[in-house]
């Protein structure tokens, strides 16, 4: 299969992107206001709001600064202005994003107010949005993209006829040389044996089996029942899954028939190379997908059953859903209808193809239809509490 | 038409990918082809649920993409709904 184009901005870096954001990034939960004021003032510029940036110590503290500064040095964000309340935390989310040789420009609020915060930042943020908007696209590839994997909402179409179509274009993007990643922890569990047989040798797939290991020591430890509700969820439940084995056999099909992992990556860890990679993450949607966009994934993958409408401010999110009545009732959240996939009137190997015709798209500037809806779901993933 | 799907043949249950109601004479098929059951249904099972293609008692093992999906805990006649309220996890 001949690898296709799309038109995207090659960054100073050389990695690719497909959208080209000016964003305002709060360091902390009180810099959120003065970081949504410059996002009004400054047209074109999106503010990420978030809950976490204090306190946090040791390896939860090593996540955040890696969530901030990989969501600003994805290749989707052409240029960022920090915001935090004092300069050190702030200076040194700055100088992280500054190594992909893009603008970024910090501003702490602390001896100065917001006011006179906000002015500032306002400024620097109107020269980004034009100098942005002058980039021009060119011609990139398929195997230059960097591909994050999830599902939501699932139920047993997922398993029958989206997550297939995703595997489907794993096997074929990962073949032209793609980056792609896969996530998910929790939900593996009645399938770690066979996701661990995916492994490209038996070293990663011991170091996926500690990761796994980890996480469902965790889930022993807190839990106060079988999960059932949270894991299957009640949407789940509805949708006919009943068990985690049941709903894990379903998710491990977006890694595809063929294609085995390269390595294991610490949340928001970005790929040293290409390939498949497996990243330790939570089950929740927003979260993951904030996550991989903070490790420089470009693009999302969505398999959907009952209805997850989550998007993600950074990477665009494809959803696609093999269930007739949420493509019925929930159509202008579903990108890609594979219920035919059901009926059987459509194979994956189809289903796959229309899927990457759709990534071409998207990775063109077609609109999702999360971002034309606005959603902008921006979730850290906070290991415990704070000092 | 086929009224519920396996993965695999060595499957114990099937998925709804219509509505069925009790009582109907019901068509199946694995995935790839190779398995077409055909049995009555006893319960009605919605879109997406899963029906026994076997009877159960509690203690088996349910089996969906060829592994095991969890046991019964309450006893499931042939045709019958499998859900919940009659299948459990063995992890959590």
């Amino acid at each position: 299969m001949k690898t296709p184009t799309f038109l995207g901005y090659r960054r100073k870096n050389k990695r690719v992107g497909i959208r080209n954001h000016v964003i305002i990034l709060p360091v902390d939960d009180i810099s959120n206001a003065a970081c949504e004021a410059v996002a009004n003032n400054v047209k074109g510029t999106m503010a990420l709001p978030h809950a976490y940036g204090r306190l946090q110590f040791g390896e939860d503290l090593e996540l955040f600064f890696r969530t901030m500064i990989g969501t600003g040095s994805n290749p989707n964000v052409a240029a960022v202005v920090v915001i935090g309340i004092e300069p050190g935390w702030t200076q040194r989310i700055v100088d992280g994003i500054a190594k992909t040789g893009k603008p970024v420009a910090g501003f702490s609020i602390e001896r100065h107010g917001d006011l006179k915060t906000i002015a500032e930042a306002s400024r620097t943020a109107k020269e980004y949005v034009q100098w942005a908007s002058e980039l021009q696209r060119v011609e990139c590839t398929v195997d230059e993209l960097y591909i994050s994997v999830k599902c939501g909402e699932s139920d047993t179409t997922t398993g029958l006829g989206s997550c297939p179509a995703v595997g489907n274009v794993i096997d074929k993007t990962v073949a032209m040389g793609a980056t792609a990643s896969f996530g998910e922890t929790s939900e593996l569990t009645g399938g770690e044996h066979i996701v661990k047989a995916k492994a490209a040798t038996p070293a990663i797939g011991e170091a996926f089996m500690k990761v796994w290991n980890n996480y469902n020591d965790m889930i022993m430890k807190e839990k106060t029942d079988d999960l059932s509700e949270s894991q299957p969820t009640k949407g789940n439940i509805r949708g006919g899954l009943t068990t985690i084995e049941e709903k894990a056999m379903g998710n491990i099909e977006k890694l595809g028939k063929k294609t085995k992992f390269v390595g294991v990556l610490k949340p928001a860890e970005a790929p040293t190379r290409k390939g498949l990679w497996f990243m330790d993450t939570s089950s929740a949607a927003a979260e993951a997908v904030t996550l991989w966009a903070a490790s420089g994934a470009v693009v999302h993958l969505f398999p959907t059953g009952q209805g997850n409408i989550i998007g993600n401010p950074i990477e665009p999110v494809i959803k696609l859903s093999a269930n007739p009545l949420t493509c019925a009732t929930m159509s202008e959240h579903i990108d890609l209808d594979v219920s035919a996939i059901l009926r059987g009137e459509m194979s994956v190997d189809q289903a796959g193809d229309k899927l990457l015709a759709l990534v071409v798209r998207t990775a063109s500037g077609r609109l999702t239809a999360a971002e034309a809806l606005g959603h902008r779901e921006f979730v850290m993933t906070k290991l415990y509490r704070s000092a | 038409m086929i009224s519920f799907l396996m993965h695999e043949k060595q499957d114990t249950v099937g998925v709804a990918v219509v509505d069925l109601k009790a009582g109907q004479v019901v068509q199946g098929r694995s995935l790839h082809g190779k398995c077409t059951p055909r049995l009555k249904t006893l319960s009605d099972i919605p879109l997406g649920h899963k029906i026994a293609l076997q009877p159960f008692k509690p203690g088996d093992t349910v089996f969906k993409y060829g592994v095991d999906i969890g046991k019964i805990v309450a006893p499931v006649k042939k045709g019958e709904h499998v859900h919940v309220h009659n299948l459990k996890t063995k992890r959590w």
